[in-house]
């Protein structure tokens, strides 16, 4: 076609002109790819419930988004895999043996009171499926701190209840809660398979890592936020974990149980309520830390990670505004030419 | 090859320079008109010298420059003046042109070859360069003898000829380094002489080693200068990303290169220094990259000054029917077009056409979900985050706190955006709502 012939008229837009192929929806499918290890321990360990409840909380997620947006006549973004994310995140966080009014309560407040209601993803100040477990926790807090025993027979399915590795650490001491598994090595075996009580998907230190690997490796989330947090939480168990003095306890515990990898990972790194400069992540990671072993040694619940977030959650934005990327050029110009 | 210099941050788009790389520089028939723009360079427009009716030479100076930061124009080709008046520009606005009709002569001014211009002392090259009306070819089209009249206070010490070529799908400077290397070496040589330096660079991004090898040769005579292979990595060939990777000097937050003691020319402007100083020619041609999918035929052209953009599409086969964005310049940085009919200018370093499968539309966009991308590439160190979402609420004002006057526009931010923001527009809007 000679230019003559062109009749249609062009195109004019802003430079560039052409973009790379990240989308929000293929990170936010990304992350719940890279969740699936650790959903597939928790069905095989807390059985059809463990599929039941996170089930619940996915549906629930993506069919508030989506009502809200067509009641309010906004652009519907219910299928790019945030709400499904905030869903699936929330059902991880949740204990296995919970009636279906939780994690639907759960899944809306997460998505249309802690997001939507701020404007939307970009928008919202804390981490949405944090918010809803910490509703259900205030609201519910003796169903919310039942935990039933994992078990790959699903007939003994909550059968029994126990307590968390962290909470018969906080009650019993480190000696009793090795007792209760045996030896140390079995304890660790436990934590890092996930045979242990806790939250749906908590529990599998080694699931959990795999799906984290994914993330790091497609540079989704960087290395900043959960080196930051686990290396506080690591240091601080080991200073002043230990009853008989400084220096004398166990991090590996504390890093393997409590949700600490999930939220590590997979929470404390979400985009929108997190630091945006690195230098801002490693600040937020360390307060991460510092708050989840202030409330694990020091406050009323066994475990921390939850309000730890959500609490370095309210500081992203002043960090941000304090933490500057290393500029081009910040340097003088008559020192460089003297040189 | 030896490890290669570059700077911090910077994406990879893909290269699509495959399409052109290899085909050697043809010459455009001569145009039956030419549309010249008075304003082809930063600075003031130049001011008309000829009038409708007036005959004219190829060669004849047609605008005067008007003030320190301007440069003038000349005529393309022989032929009679028709029209003075605003016309399509590539920058999207209408300025004031003159349009020559085509006698069919191409009849120029005598040109001299002077065999002894390497023995011309700086202030003669410097007013050889200005009187050519040679500005920046990379694309910013500054006015090059303003760059070689630095302050006294800002001492030069090095020049850099800026081969790098990092928009993709650009190839011209690419051929002109195979083509016309000993021409680029002997302009790069009159630039040092002319700001009284020693030493020379020749920096190349690593994709195109048949280039680096060719300058490596054509230098290999001269102790003062080297060819600086670079790391191929956008915008590498930003003037503060090049001095950089060669000298590792960063020119400070505002400033300007001549800050850290250097001076930067692209490969084209260095020829083009050559030809004005050893034969007085005038800029009148240059080199156009016509490429992209929705083009026939790429190829890289040598075309005058004013042919229209329409006779170079049709020179490469003309448009594919899924053509649908025709842009001046690279994808990274280019404007696209309105209209075919705008003319070649000093800084059209290449067109390239965008086929429909290939537009991405800036129209949809959502949120900044604050991933952290943009900061990881920008090579000023910026947060365009932030200052994305400062503009879109009007906080023109707080955006200057986070550097917005640094931002040069490469658009990487924009390449490795998930929430495809314009990023682009809102740092220009930005910068139109408040002093600098």
């Amino acid at each position: 076609m000679s230019t003559e012939a062109k009749t249609h008229p062009l195109v004019v837009s802003v430079s560039p002109h052409v973009r790379g192929e990240e989308s929000i929806s293929k990170i936010m499918w990304t992350v719940n790819f890279a969740l699936l290890p650790a959903f597939i321990m928790s069905v095989y360990y807390f059985g059809p419930r463990a599929l039941y409840v996170t089930g619940l909380c996915i549906l629930t997620a993506v069919l508030s988004e989506h009502i809200y947006q067509k009641a309010l006549n906004k652009k519907v973004t219910s299928n790019d895999g945030s709400a499904f994310l905030t869903g699936l995140l929330l059902g991880m966080n949740l204990p296995s043996g919970i009636p279906f009014y939780i994690p639907v309560t759960g899944s809306f407040v997460a998505v249309v009171i802690t997001k939507m209601l701020f404007g939307g993803l970009g928008y919202n100040i804390f981490n949405p499926a944090l918010i809803g477990r910490a509703f259900l926790l205030i609201t519910w807090p003796k169903l919310m701190t039942k935990w039933p025993m994992p078990t790959a027979n699903f007939l003994e399915m909550d059968a029994k209840t126990t307590a968390t590795p962290l909470g018969l650490l906080k009650e019993e001491g480190l000696a009793k809660l090795i007792e209760h598994f045996g030896d140390k090595a079995a304890l660790y075996k436990s934590l890092l398979f996930g045979s242990t009580a806790g939250s749906l998907g908590e529990t599998s230190a080694i699931a959990l890592l795999l799906g984290a690997a994914i993330l790091l490796y497609k540079r989704y989330i960087t290395w900043h936020i959960p080196f930051s947090f686990l290396g506080t939480v690591a240091l601080a168990a080991w200073i002043f974990g230990g009853k008989e003095g400084l220096f004398t306890g166990d991090p590996v515990i504390h890093l393997l149980s409590g949700g600490l990898i999930l939220g590590a990972f997979f929470m404390a790194t979400d985009y929108v309520t997190c630091p945006t400069i690195r230098k801002g992540q490693l600040i937020f990671g360390v307060g991460c830390g510092a708050i989840t072993m202030l409330i694990r040694l020091k406050g009323g619940f066994p475990e921390g990670v939850m309000f730890a977030i959500l609490l370095m959650n309210c500081f992203a934005p002043l960090i941000d505004r304090n933490v500057r990327p290393k500029q081009f050029g910040a340097v003088k110009a008559v020192k460089e030419v003297k040189k | 090859m030896s490890r290669a210099a570059t700077f911090e941050r910077g994406i990879h788009p893909e290269e699509s320079k495959e399409l052109t790389a290899h085909k050697p520089v043809v010459t455009a028939p001569l145009p039956a008109r030419v549309i010249i723009p008075l304003s082809q360079h930063a600075g003031a427009p130049a001011k008309a010298e000829v009038a409708i009716g007036d005959t004219v030479k190829k060669y004849q100076l047609i605008g005067s420059p008007q003030g320190f930061v301007s440069a003038p124009v000349h005529a393309s080709i022989s032929g009679k003046v028709t029209a003075i008046s605003e016309f399509p520009h590539p920058s999207g606005r209408l300025v004031p042109s003159i349009v020559i009709e085509s006698d069919g002569l191409d009849e120029g001014l005598p040109l001299t070859d002077n065999k002894d211009y390497m023995d011309l002392d700086a202030d003669r090259i410097k007013a050889l360069v200005k009187e050519a009306g040679i500005v920046g070819l990379g694309g910013a089209a500054f006015p090059t003898s303003v760059k070689l009249s630095p302050p006294k206070e800002k001492p030069i010490d090095t020049v850099i000829i800026n081969g790098a070529e990092c928009e993709p799908y650009l190839t011209a400077d690419h051929r002109l380094m195979v083509e016309k290397p000993q021409e680029i070496v002997n302009g790069l040589k009159l630039l040092m002489k002319s700001v009284g330096v020693k030493k020379g660079y020749i920096g190349i991004e690593k994709n195109k080693p048949d280039a680096i090898d060719i300058m490596q040769k054509a230098v290999s005579g001269e102790s003062n200068i080297e060819v600086i292979p670079l790391t191929v990595k956008y915008p590498q060939g930003a003037e503060k990303m090049l001095i950089k990777a060669v000298k590792g000097r960063e020119v400070p937050s505002r400033g300007l290169p001549m800050d850290v003691g250097c001076v930067v020319q692209n490969v084209g402007t260095a020829l083009a220094v050559y030809e004005a100083v050893r034969f007085g020619k005038p800029l009148i041609e240059r080199v156009v990259t016509v490429t992209g999918n929705g083009v026939r035929e790429p190829k890289n052209i040598l075309a005058r000054i004013g042919t229209r953009i329409s006779e170079l599409l049709d020179l490469s086969g003309g448009l594919v029917d899924s053509a649908v964005k025709v842009i001046s310049g690279g994808p990274m940085m280019g404007f696209a077009q309105w209209s075919l009919d705008v003319p070649v200018i000093k800084g059209m370093s290449g067109l390239l056409v965008l086929t429909e499968s290939e537009y991405v539309s800036s129209e949809e966009y959502f949120a900044c979900i604050r991933c952290g991308r943009c900061v990881d590439v920008c090579p000023i160190g910026l947060n365009p985050s932030m200052l994305s979402i400062l503009a879109e609420k009007g906080h023109y004002e707080e955006a200057k706190d986070y550097n917005l006057f640094d931002c040069f526009e490469c658009g990487s931010c924009a390449f490795v955006c998930p929430a495809k923001r314009p990023m682009v527009q809102f740092m220009r809007l930005a910068k139109s709502q408040v002093k600098p």
